[in-house]
This record gives C-alpha cells, sequence and structure tokens, in this order.
C-alpha cells in the first residue's frame, strides 16, 4: 500500500477494512496489493506518446483514433484502463482549438494510457479552476495561447476518458515514430502543456 | 430503442440538487448546452451509487456548454458526459 496519508481517516479505514477481509480468509494477505501492482502494471505515458506518435505518423490511424478512440488504442495493445471497461475520447489540438481535460467530480483519468495522475489533477485548485478559467491556469502551466484558439475543457464526468492529441511541433518532419513519442509529455496528454 | 437527443440538439440540464450522489456537477445545474454526441448506455449512477440494483440503463450524452453560460464570464467551453435523465430539450 502507499506509504502516503497514513494518519488519514479513510487510510485507518482502508487498513481495518483489509484485515478483517484476511481475517476472515476471503483475500490473502498479499491479494490487495497484488491486485494494485496488476493494475498499474505497463500503466505510463508512454503509452500515450506511442498512440500520438503513431496519430501523427499514419493519418488513416489519426482519423480512425479520432474516430473512435477505444478500438484506435485498442490496435495497439491499449486501453483507457480501469477494472470497468472504459470508452476513450481522443480531442484534437490544432491552430484554432486546445483542449484540457479534467474530473471536476473526482479524479477520473486514462490510467494505462498517462500512468497515476500527478498530485495536482486531483488537487481541488486545479478542479475547480479549469473549468472556469483554464486561461489563467494554463497560464501558470506556462502555457499562452493566442486569444483566436479556442478552449475546450472536458470534465470526465462519466464512462468515457480523455486524451488530448497534441499538435506536432514545428520541424520534426525528419524524426521517426520512436523519436517523435520521446517529445510528448504526460502534461502534453492532458493538454496543460504544449510541445 | 432511439436516442432521445441528436448530436446538435440543445438541453438543458435539470436545477435539482438531489441529496444523493449525481454525476451532474452543481456548476452546470439548470444549463443550456448543445450535444456533442450519444456515448453509450450505462446504468444511472445516481441510483447505483445508493447500493441500488435497480438503476436504469441510460444513454450517456457529451454536452458541450459556453462558459458564459456556466459562469456568466469567459470565452471557453466545457463538455460534461451527462445521462439522459438529467436533461430536457431547451425552450
Amino acid at each position: 500500500m502507499s506509504g502516503t496519508h497514513e494518519d488519514a481517516v479513510i487510510s485507518r479505514q482502508v487498513r481495518r477494512l483489509e484485515s478483517l477481509l484476511e481475517a476472515e480468509g476471503i483475500v490473502g494477505g498479499d491479494t490487495v496489493d497484488e491486485v494494485i501492482d496488476g493494475f498499474l502494471a505497463g500503466a505510463s505515458p508512454v503509452n500515450g506518446a506511442k498512440v500520438v506518435a503513431r496519430a501523427w505518423t499514419d493519418p488513416a490511424y489519426r482519423e480512425r483514433l479520432l474516430a473512435d478512440g477505444t478500438s484506435a488504442v485498442g490496435e495497439l495493445g491499449f486501453s483507457a484502463g480501469g477494472v470497468q471497461k472504459q470508452r476513450l475520447r481522443v480531442v484534437e489540438n490544432t491552430a484554432d482549438t486546445h483542449n484540457v481535460i479534467v474530473c471536476t467530480l473526482c479524479s477520473c483519468y486514462p490510467l494505462r494510457l498517462l500512468g497515476p495522475s500527478p498530485g495536482w489533477y486531483k488537487s481541488e485548485a486545479y478542479r475547480s479552476r479549469v473549468v472556469r478559467d483554464p486561461r489563467g491556469v494554463l497560464a501558470e502551466f506556462g502555457v499562452t495561447l493566442p486569444e483566436s484558439v479556442d478552449i475546450t475543457v472536458w470534465d470526465s464526468s462519466a464512462e468515457t476518458r480523455y486524451m488530448v492529441l497534441p499538435r506536432r511541433p514545428a520541424g520534426t518532419d525528419r524524426l521517426n515514430e520512436e523519436e517523435l513519442a520521446s517529445l510528448i509529455t504526460r502534461n502534453g496528454l492532458i493538454g496543460t502543456g504544449v510541445l | 430503442m432511439t436516442d432521445r437527443f441528436a448530436a446538435g440538439a440543445h438541453v438543458r440540464t435539470y436545477p435539482h440538487d438531489p441529496p444523493h450522489h449525481t454525476r451532474l456537477p452543481r456548476y452546470a445545474r439548470g444549463k443550456r448546452g448543445v450535444v456533442v454526441e450519444p456515448e453509450g448506455r450505462a446504468p444511472l449512477a445516481d441510483v447505483r451509487a445508493q447500493g441500488r440494483d435497480d438503476a436504469r440503463v441510460e444513454m450517456i450524452y457529451a454536452v458541450r456548454f459556453a462558459a458564459r453560460e456556466l459562469w456568466g464570464e469567459g470565452d471557453h467551453h466545457v463538455v460534461l458526459d451527462l445521462s439522459e435523465s438529467y436533461l430536457r430539450e431547451a425552450e
């Protein structure tokens, strides 16, 4: 289990529940850790980066990705992740539009494609402010967009998970797919960064 | 079963304030938006979160709201995924 928030009420409740389940023989001593490890295994922003690099280099793949993200990432062996099956929608940044992902109700996130979410993504400050003043929040991430760029904030409030398809940086025409993937950042996939 | 709302439909969210979990955020209650697309069906979270197993399965719609409608200011948009029973036809 995570070593943080050890004294939080929820942590004590979880520990108590886990020990009761073990005492009753419902789960083994290592079961919960094994499930968590299995859930996180292979969950990484490297996966999202591979998807984006493929979309940048293969126009037909890009079309499939934007039309049906779930199936298109499945072609590369990925899913949006979660214990339940989740639909993925990929939203594309262009010269005129910029997309940002949030979950104002909790912290929904395409975990298998982006890895565990950063602390700020789960913070009340980010969740409450980005839907109200995305330009202000983006500026704090060092992202200043021209006034002419329309910003759309995608609030993941149900079964769909979102990932941003960032704009391909200028001057990268000669890079191959693997080199392109190395340019892509986690914040670029959330929309709080540009590449 | 046909979807109640098609892409482009103008809808308004209910202004209700239920005493239980809901996936209609407070900031988007009673607001007018435009359907982006029907996304798929899922059991209504409001009912499921109460531990009941009789949640009806409803279409969830991506709905786009102008910041000005939500906050009275701003030039951006916010898209939310909302269950059919959160929505009615906009007047």
